[in-house]
């Protein structure tokens, strides 16, 4: 099988770096590490059909009309534009942020196409060359690889797979604004009931102008035969990509969905505001995946991508699950929360997340669990690497509510500093209203020790190898959560990023 | 944003209206650092649930008290508490008693109680170097208000023949404002154990902002034992700043068995290579008392230690909050920095926060964290009860086990014998009320 999304690493080590004198050469193989290319960093000369710069309510109308949206969508991005200007950048976050300067942004930029694509063969040739190189099978010929994709470019979906095929179960798998169109009421419904526009500053922003995104619904009883995946692409310069993700799982239903990101290399760095939004009821369980590999920035922290997500899913019904699984190793600023609130009896979260920083990459990310029901259950294992002179920070919240009896939280997150210079920071927040909770919650940070490298070293194995290898074990807890043929991928990324970088 | 402005400028009016009777008592020295310290309390005000470090503890409704006198001892009954008689028995200490933050015997006049220490009324040196703080007002307010507390010297390489014992007594038939403040000064090669008891005599509402300032000299050895025991109309606000050089060890051991609202705020510096330190706390609460531990530990120098222990049963509706952090500096390598927060919850309503932090800015370093919230494991019970012993007994010997892990951490024996006696009389609901009080808690 083919790994579709992200494959390859953040940094691509030259073939030199494996050479044979480089066992205790740290500073060197560092060095190789830190040098290692950005892969995707290509850029796709394609018309792009762009709006001018800057952010009004002009352009959020534009937007709505270019989309061709109903009205109450439009009040809806109204309301959240009003409201985005009463709120102020949040500064909690154990991060540099530069001004961003909002009206320096183009905030629609759609690929041009004449027509909307009826079949896949319609589709721009340049744009599916652009798939192509990412490795993500638009065609449906690669049936056999048994992913449907959606591919969102900039702004816009520009290719959804195997529609037919979930159609037939009543699965419904398209891009945000066809959704918008079909399926209004469903739309209605679920849009903004997990993450209101009131939420955070970067979700009201998103609420505002977001341009595109996935919309999935799985019926009831259904169980999605395949994995379900979104495909993010900046590609236009001075852009910024606000998509929004909603995935409504019906009762006693079962989907894993994945999600990846790419962007081109450029001096100046792009925002990237999403919102994802899951429900989950009664019985149901989704499997969220996110292989994040956006444009990290150059070695001295020139461009790359701000990642400033907001992702959240309710358990609303009993016995629902939600899993949410991350390989967070690209962007320049990461800034997400992948949350669930357990509301439904019995339910159960899950969080499970390797972050990668390296260079001037700073990092923020970790979940919160807000336990509401009976008996509900949450585990967090979060693996923080650190190289270069980055900052990886984990934050979390684990909160039980008065009512939640018999809640049970497992939290573990570590840390791997490869480097005197780089940061690890946990923010671990507990805060429990229940007498028969058990919160339990550890953590670590340490180097990698130079005994176990001793001990490798001592069978025979190269230090290069023996790190790759500790680095894997160390991970292996989250991969393994991945499906399986993205796990491989994700497994390759990671050796690929950190082989070698302490000696 | 911090609490409101009216209340913030209540206080600094206040400053401004009594400085000249605040100045008049004590030394030029502490008098030089007021006006700065007051227009930083000024910018500061007083920490809101918005700060970080204030998060689960709120101040509000005690600021907002028109509590009568901020700053005299009330009619000063020095003799009164004089008489106080410390409840541990076999414990031979240098015994000081303080009223409402003031030291008994006139100002300046120091005693000399052998082994080449001295202890007495505030002076200078060393004063205000330690205290600093970016965050929290409070300090400020203290720096700029306290008219006396303790100060204890111990020089280059003395060893005190026995622990020094500082008994806070408030006292009064008003409600009051105190601003404690001590300074102890342990010199190169010195040692010095300090246990500073916390009683409350009156049922009037006491607010006290007390703020210790401890110099650990090179390869010096220091302990605070600190236990409090106030009535629950009382609210204690404790920050210590224990600054360490180069190989010295401390000992930081906060036992809170009952109060209103108790802080403690503790800051241990590892300010040169080879430092250690060792952080503990228990709290036992119940009805509506909240207990907050606040610790700092910065890591600034490579091969340093410090260990972080903190241990709580909370009851009734009472709720705790624990926020630790740690801080490894660059190039603080091989730091090994370790802490630990467990919690019991006892009832439906009683509540626990805690926020272990790590934040790590150098590579060849192990630090870990742990925190748990849960019950008395129904196993443990179970093999207890299995055996003959009843069930509220066996919940109370685990409740002890669990309490006493901290416990004996206390260098001082007598001391510790008797906090296990106090723990287990405390558990038993039995320590409503201190022999020598006569306040009826609760």
């Amino acid at each position: 099988m083919n790994g579709n999304i992200c494959q390859g690493g953040l940094f691509t080590l030259q073939e030199s770096t494996v050479s044979e004198n480089m066992e205790n050469d740290s500073d060197k193989i560092l060095d190789e590490v830190t040098s290692g290319d950005y892969k995707y960093g290509f850029y796709t000369d394609i018309e792009a059909d762009q709006i001018a710069k800057g952010l009004n309510e002009d352009v959020v109308r534009m937007i709505s009309q270019r989309k061709g949206e109903p009205g109450w969508l439009l009040e809806f991005r109204l309301r959240a534009y009003r409201h985005w200007l009463t709120m102020k950048m949040p500064g909690w976050a154990n991060l540099k942020i530069p001004e961003i300067d909002y009206q320096d942004i183009i905030y629609y930029s759609a690929p041009r196409q004449k027509v909307a694509p009826g079949s896949l063969d319609e589709i721009d040739p340049e744009l599916k060359k652009t798939f192509d190189r990412l490795g993500i099978p638009l065609d449906e010929q690669k049936h056999l690889s048994g992913v449907a994709v959606d591919a969102v470019m900039d702004s816009v979906s520009v290719a959804t797979t195997f529609r037919e095929t979930l159609a037939e179960m009543g699965i419904i798998f398209s891009s945000f604004s066809e959704a918008v169109k079909e399926y209004p009421d469903l739309v209605k419904r679920y849009l903004g009931s997990v993450v209101p526009y009131t939420d955070n500053y970067f979700a009201a922003l998103n609420s505002a102008v977001f341009s595109d995104g996935s919309f999935c619904y799985i019926p009831k009883g259904v169980r999605c035969p395949m994995e379900l995946s979104t495909y993010f692409r900046i590609n236009a310069a001075n852009t910024g990509q606000f998509e929004r993700t909603l995935l409504v799982a019906d009762e006693e239903s079962y989907v894993s969905y994945l999600e990846g990101c790419t962007a081109p290399m450029r001096d100046e760095n792009q925002l990237h505001a999403a919102v994802v939004e899951i429900v989950s009821e009664r019985g149901a369980e989704v499997k969220y995946a996110t292989v994040q590999n956006w444009y990290p920035g150059d070695k001295n922290g020139r461009g790359g991508i701000y990642n400033f997500v907001t992702k959240r899913g309710i358990c609303k019904g009993d016995n629902s699950k939600i899993s949410w699984t991350q390989v967070e190793t690209g962007s320049a600023i990461t800034w997400k929360y992948p949350s669930c609130i357990l509301k439904g009896d019995n339910s159960v979260g899950e969080f499970y997340s390797v972050a990668v920083t390296n260079n001037h990459q700073q990092a923020d990310t970790g979940t919160k669990m807000i336990h509401i029901g009976r008996n509900t259950r949450s585990t967090i294992v979060s693996k923080g690497i650190s190289a270069g002179v980055s900052q990886n920070s984990y934050r979390g919240l684990v909160k039980v509510l008065k009512k939640a009896s018999g809640a049970r939280n497992f939290s573990q997150c570590d840390s791997l500093l490869l480097g005197d210079k780089c940061g690890a920071h946990t923010f671990p927040y507990i805060e429990v209203d229940n007498q028969t909770a058990v919160i339990e919650h550890e953590a670590t940070t340490s180097k990698i020790g130079e005994d176990q490298i001793f001990y490798c070293n001592q069978r025979g194995i190269s230090t290069e190898d023996a790190i790759g290898l500790i680095v894997n074990g160390y991970a292996r807890e989250v991969i393994n959560k991945l499906p399986m043929e993205f796990a491989v991928e994700a497994q390759k990324l990671l050796q690929i990023s950190l082989e070698g970088s302490v000696g | 944003m911090e609490s409101k402005p009216a209340v913030k400028d209540r206080y600094t009016d206040l400053y401004l209206n009594n400085i000249a009777s605040i100045e008049k008592g004590s030394s030029p020295f502490m008098n030089s650092f007021r006006k700065e310290a007051v227009e930083r309390f000024a910018d500061m005000g007083i920490p809101g649930r918005t700060n970080e470090a204030y998060r689960y503890t709120n101040l509000d409704i005690w600021f907002r008290h028109e509590f009568n006198s901020y700053f005299m001892p009330g009619p000063g009954d020095f003799e009164r508490a004089a008489k106080f008689s410390c409840e541990v028995e076999d414990l031979d200490v240098h015994n000081l008693v303080l009223l409402n933050g003031f030291y008994p015997s006139n100002n300046g006049k120091l005693r000399q109680p052998g082994s080449g220490i001295t202890i007495g009324s505030l002076t200078e040196n060393h004063y205000g170097r330690y205290a600093a703080s970016d965050t929290d007002g409070l300090i400020h307010l203290n720096t700029a208000m306290a008219s006396d507390g303790v100060f204890i010297h111990v020089p280059r390489g003395m060893v005190p023949d026995k622990p020094i014992q500082i008994v806070n007594l408030v006292y009064s038939k008003e409600d009051i404002f105190n601003q404690h403040r001590n300074l102890i000064v342990v010199e190169d090669n010195a040692e010095a154990t300090i246990i500073i008891c916390d009683h409350t005599l009156s049922p009037s509402r006491f607010l006290t902002n007390a703020v210790t300032e401890v110099y650990v000299g090179r390869n010096a050895r220091f302990s605070i034992i600190r236990v409090q025991n106030e009535h629950n109309n009382a609210a204690k606000l404790t920050h210590t700043f224990i600054h360490q050089e180069r190989d010295s060890q401390a000992t930081s051991i906060n036992i809170t068995l009952h109060g209103g609202l108790v802080r403690n705020s503790t800051y241990h510096y590892l300010g040169g290579e080879g430092a250690s330190t060792n952080s503990a706390g228990l709290y036992l609460t119940d009805k509506t008392q909240h207990v907050d531990n606040y610790v700092n530990v910065d890591h600034a120098y490579p091969n340093c230690t410090s260990n972080q222990l903190f241990k709580g049963v909370l009851d009734d509706v009472a709720t705790g909050a624990f926020n630790g952090r740690i801080l490894v500096r660059k190039g603080a390598q091989g730091t090994r920095a370790y802490q630990s927060n467990n919690s019991i919850l006892l009832t439906d309503d009683a509540r626990m926060d805690t926020k272990p932090q790590l934040e790590i800015f150098a590579d060849d370093v192990k630090c870990s964290h742990g925190a748990t919230v849960g019950q008395l494991d129904e196993n443990a019970l179970f093999y207890l009860t299995s055996r003959g012993i009843a069930r509220r007994e066996a919940r109370l010997m685990l409740m002890f086990g669990f309490a006493h892990e901290v416990i004996q951490e206390i260098p001082v024996e007598a001391l510790r014998e008797r906090m296990d006696t106090l723990v287990m009389q405390r558990l038993r609901g039995e320590l409503s009320r201190c022999a020598s009080c006569m306040v009826k808690c609760g």
